[in-house]
């Protein structure tokens, strides 16, 4: 068994098999072997890494993802999961010598439980057609990834993912109520149930945001919540990001916690103005959009509250939301940042650390001041209730070392949230992206204790094998290289 | 105030060279959860205090032998609480409260004890002091650990640290009662819970549904006025009862001293068991007092999709939880001997097994 870095390359004989074996579980159109047939799967959003994996497979049911992971098992070939492809961290790229397996095929939601408030849903299900289906009950799923109309809730349990609305209503990890699992070795296991929860360990936590490399999720039990009566978003307008920060803090000390806290930077809302004409005060070094929800009685009640604190932190102008057309607006633009940023620039990288709120102005500044350094210049989209920040650093791929620099500008980034006590990634995950970071945030025992976690659910490393958690060699070489503190 | 890391490291690496498993406890109150503990005794109530607590990050870091009570107090004068309501049955430590993993009444609507694990800090099974997650609310560099810590009732390390994701007192509640026979009681629980209601517990016991609002002051008020019912006087203590199990149902002549937890779908119908349970969290957990064969409870709860564990009293022989597949024992096998490859800590607490 090679390192996780070298992976494995097969001799000409083994893909013969594995094609070959691949073909007898596969319908014709289901194997994709060609170059050009390849090519759309060699990267995810984050499109700075591509690689060409040796062949795609999409299988339609259960039993051809199983047989395709007994076959992939057997001849210790890698494979990676892929969904939509919208993961931001490198996550469903292919390894060269591995098998795409896209769950593109799994699209159909099994069972609504109005009762129980559950839905049953394979994993090709984009995260906003649950929400689709079963609004007629009056009831959504809440975690709401900006990517929503794309990605899928196999992605988003892969990467746990969070969207605007989590502070209040949480992350996949807090919607997610079981999952059903095909094993490396082709052994299907439920994991959680329609219960509150398990006996024994809470493997359902560990699936949460494993990026794939514990197990491809076959289908998923999610929670469904009532839909609020009605929904009001507050924007406020602020001559300085300290200050904007500093309302955050203001808000929850009042004792609020909104259905959604979010903050962009000057940069960011002219780039997103430009795009949807969402309204937004372009003369601002920052914006908030603080969201109340529930009963018009509690509405009125937290939306004069919010008022009052963001007036009192300084606010230079505060708007609320008339109408939901209004509202939807307002939203409409923080959740089109990221492709607004896209059409000012050739490149970006979305950086996605967390930190402790308070130390908030010192990142900005820090931030701010790399920007010079590496002579790039970046937007700042900000989950402000929970303190996780985006920052998108432009870039043209096509300019002689502008990748490496943003890519090093990146890290940069990362380290100093880990510097003042937070993490590399909230919500889109390690990936390849940030495997080097992870030697930052962990010790050499807490590498070994993921990679034993890793080996509990597949010890030969053939599920998205290079991943999320690095070597001790790779480690050792980056500390070498200097790029690590 | 006390730090005594070193101390416990001391104690692990005592044992592993020694060979002998330790017995990790807190403050001893859920001794009897879980399958009988074993093991020399090592007590953590020495390893004490909040280590950082910012009110408006809303995250608590404190050590595993701080009082529960203290934190809670400490919380409470900042107008914040740990949401998962813990039972304490006693003067039960952070540690202990995490390791087990049990949540109170509010556990449907705000959610569990792992819900708001955000970080851990643990001793493993070789003496090496592990960090996983952290003092942010979001954060998925690396696999769940802390999660899975959560619950395991100290089986895969010794919980040193944790933090915990905090949340401001509801400004509002009321506590109101509707007399309803059990399966109506179900399936009103299961209908509320899918309106935009601020329902943050609920207890049927013996015709009554009890059910406590939380909420902004309008959002209880217009809800409360929408359900009906009759205003129950003493609301916090009677929650205080079902949390801390001094409810009679509990405690009163049931006939029979096997207490069994049953988790399930909260739409189920009322199980066809002998003897009527205290139901909460809308329907999806039903305590029973029942001391016939347990293969009996533990058929009934799988069958309808949950699990059944013999919470208190009772033949314990056989086991408290409800096994497990092979294919899920064998990754927990796995599991556990990545922590404590020695199997040191709380040697067949969760399952004989390990
Ligand atoms: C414009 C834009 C906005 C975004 N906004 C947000 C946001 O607000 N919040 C947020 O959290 N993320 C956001 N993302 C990131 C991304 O959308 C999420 O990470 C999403 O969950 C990925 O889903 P996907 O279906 O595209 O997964 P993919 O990119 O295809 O895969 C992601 C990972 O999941 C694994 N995987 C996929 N399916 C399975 C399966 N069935 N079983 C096991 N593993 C699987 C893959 O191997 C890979 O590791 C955004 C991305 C874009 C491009």
């Amino acid at each position: 068994m090679g390192s996780q870095d070298e992976h494995r390359q097969l001799a000409e004989a083994e893909i013969a098999r594995l094609i070959d074996g691949l073909r007898r579980i596969l319908p014709p159109q289901a194997l994709l072997v060609e170059r050009e047939d390849l090519v759309p799967y060699e990267c995810d959003g984050l499109t700075a890494y591509r690689q060409l994996p040796l062949l795609v497979a999409l299988p339609q049911n259960e039993a051809q993802v199983v047989a395709v992971l007994k076959l992939c098992h057997e001849l210790r070939v890698p494979l990676v999961a892929r969904g939509a492809g919208t993961g931001l961290s490198g996550g469903a790229t292919p390894v060269a010598h591995g098998v795409v397996l896209s769950l593109a095929k799994f699209m159909r939601i099994l069972d609504i439980d109005s009762v129980s408030r559950t839905a049953r849903v394979q994993p090709g299900v984009r995260n906003l057609s649950i929400s689709e289906a079963v609004a007629p009950y009056g009831l959504y799923y809440a975690p709401d990834p900006s990517s929503q109309i794309a990605c899928t809730i196999g992605g988003n349990v892969a990467e746990n993912s969070g969207g605007v609305h989590c502070l209040k209503y949480g992350l996949t990890v807090h919607n997610v109520l079981s999952v059903r699992v095909a094993l490396i070795d082709g052994t299907v296991v439920e994991i959680g149930s329609g219960a509150l929860d398990s006996p024994g360990y809470d493997l359902l936590a560990l699936m949460i945001g494993s990026e794939g490399m514990l197990g491809v999720v076959l289908e998923a039990t999610v929670k469904l919540t009532p839909k609020p009566l009605l929904a009001q978003v507050v924007m406020a307008s602020f001559d300085d990001v300290v200050k904007a920060g500093n309302a955050v803090a203001d808000i929850i000390s009042a004792g609020i916690i909104p259905a959604g806290l979010e903050m962009m930077d000057k940069p960011a809302t002219h780039a997103v103005e430009d795009f949807v004409h969402a309204g937004y005060d372009l003369n601002a070094q920052a914006i908030l959009l603080a969201e109340s929800d529930g009963t018009p009685e509690e509405v009125a009640e937290e939306i004069a509250a919010m008022c009052a604190v963001l007036e009192k932190s300084g606010a230079t102008d505060i708007r609320v939301s008339h109408d939901e057309a209004e509202r939807l607006k307002f939203w409409a633009g923080r959740k089109a940042a990221f492709p607004a940023v896209g059409r000012i620039t050739p490149d970006y990288l979305c950086m996605d650390g967390t930190i402790p709120r308070k130390h908030l102005a010192h990142v900005l500044t820090r931030i701010a001041e790399l920007s010079e350094e590496y002579h790039l210049r970046c937007a700042n989209v900000f989950h402000a209730g929970d303190g996780n920040l985006h920052p998108l650093i432009m870039f043209d791929a096509n300019v002689e070392g502008e990748v490496e620099r943003a890519t090093a500008y990146g890290g940069k980034i990362l380290e100093l949230s880990v510097e003042v006590g937070g993490t590399i990634t909230g919500e889109h995950g390690v990936g390849i992206e940030k495997v080097s970071q992870m030697c930052v945030q962990f010790s050499k025992e807490e590498l070994a204790a993921f990679h034993g976690v890793k080996a509990a659910f597949d010890e030969h490393t053939l599920l998205n094998p290079g991943k999320a958690v690095p070597t001790p060699r790779r480690c050792s070489e980056y500390r070498l290289t200097g790029s690590a503190k | 105030m006390n730090d005594l890391t070193e101390h416990l490291r001391e104690r692990v690496l005592a044992a592993a060279t020694d060979r002998k498993p330790l017995r990790i406890r807190g403050g001893g109150t859920k001794d009897f959860y879980g399958n009988a503990p074993s093991g020399e005794l090592l007590d953590t109530t020495g390893h004490a205090g909040i280590v950082a607590y910012e009110p408006t990050e809303l995250v608590v870091t404190v050590r595993a032998g701080t009082p529960l009570a203290e934190l809670e107090a400490a919380l409470g004068e900042q107008g914040q609480m740990l949401a998962f309501e813990p039972p304490h049955f006693g003067e039960a430590t952070v540690g202990g409260c995490v390791a087990s993993g049990l949540s109170g009444p509010r556990r449907a609507s705000a959610g569990a004890v792992r819900d708001f694990v955000l970080g851990v800090k643990v001793l493993d099974g070789k003496g090496e002091v592990l960090n996983f997650g952290g003092q942010v609310m979001k954060n998925v560099a690396g696999y769940d650990v802390s999660r899975l810590m959560t619950g395991a009732l100290g089986t895969l390390g010794l919980l040193l640290q944790v933090s915990l994701k905090v949340l401001p007192k509801p400004a509002a509640e009321a506590t109101l009662r509707l007399e309803l026979p059990q399966d109506k009681a179900i399936e009103m629980m299961n209908r509320w819970g899918g309106r935009p209601l601020p329902v943050s517990a609920t207890c049927w016991h013996d015709d009554l549904l009890t059910l406590r609002l939380s909420g902004a002051r309008a959002a209880v008020a217009a809800a409360r006025a929408k359900l009906g019912g009759e205003d129950v006087a003493a609301a916090a203590a009677f929650w205080d009862s079902v949390r801390e199990q001094r409810h009679a149902h509990f405690t009163g002549d049931v006939g029979g001293s096997a207490l069994w937890r049953l988790s399930l779908p909260s739409r189920c119908a009322p199980l066809d068991l002998p003897g009527a349970p205290l139901i909460e969290w809308g329907g999806a957990l039903r305590w029973l007092t029942f001391d016939g064969e347990a293969s009996i409870v533990r058929a009934a709860a799988a069958k309808v999709g949950g699990h059944a564990t013999l919470f208190r009293g009772g033949d314990r022989s056989g086991g408290v939880f409800q096994p497990l597949s092979e294919s899920l024992m064998q990754i927990q096998r796995k599991l556990k001997r990545t922590f404590d490859p020695q199997g040191l800590f709380n040697p067949g607490r969760l399952y004989a097994e390990f």
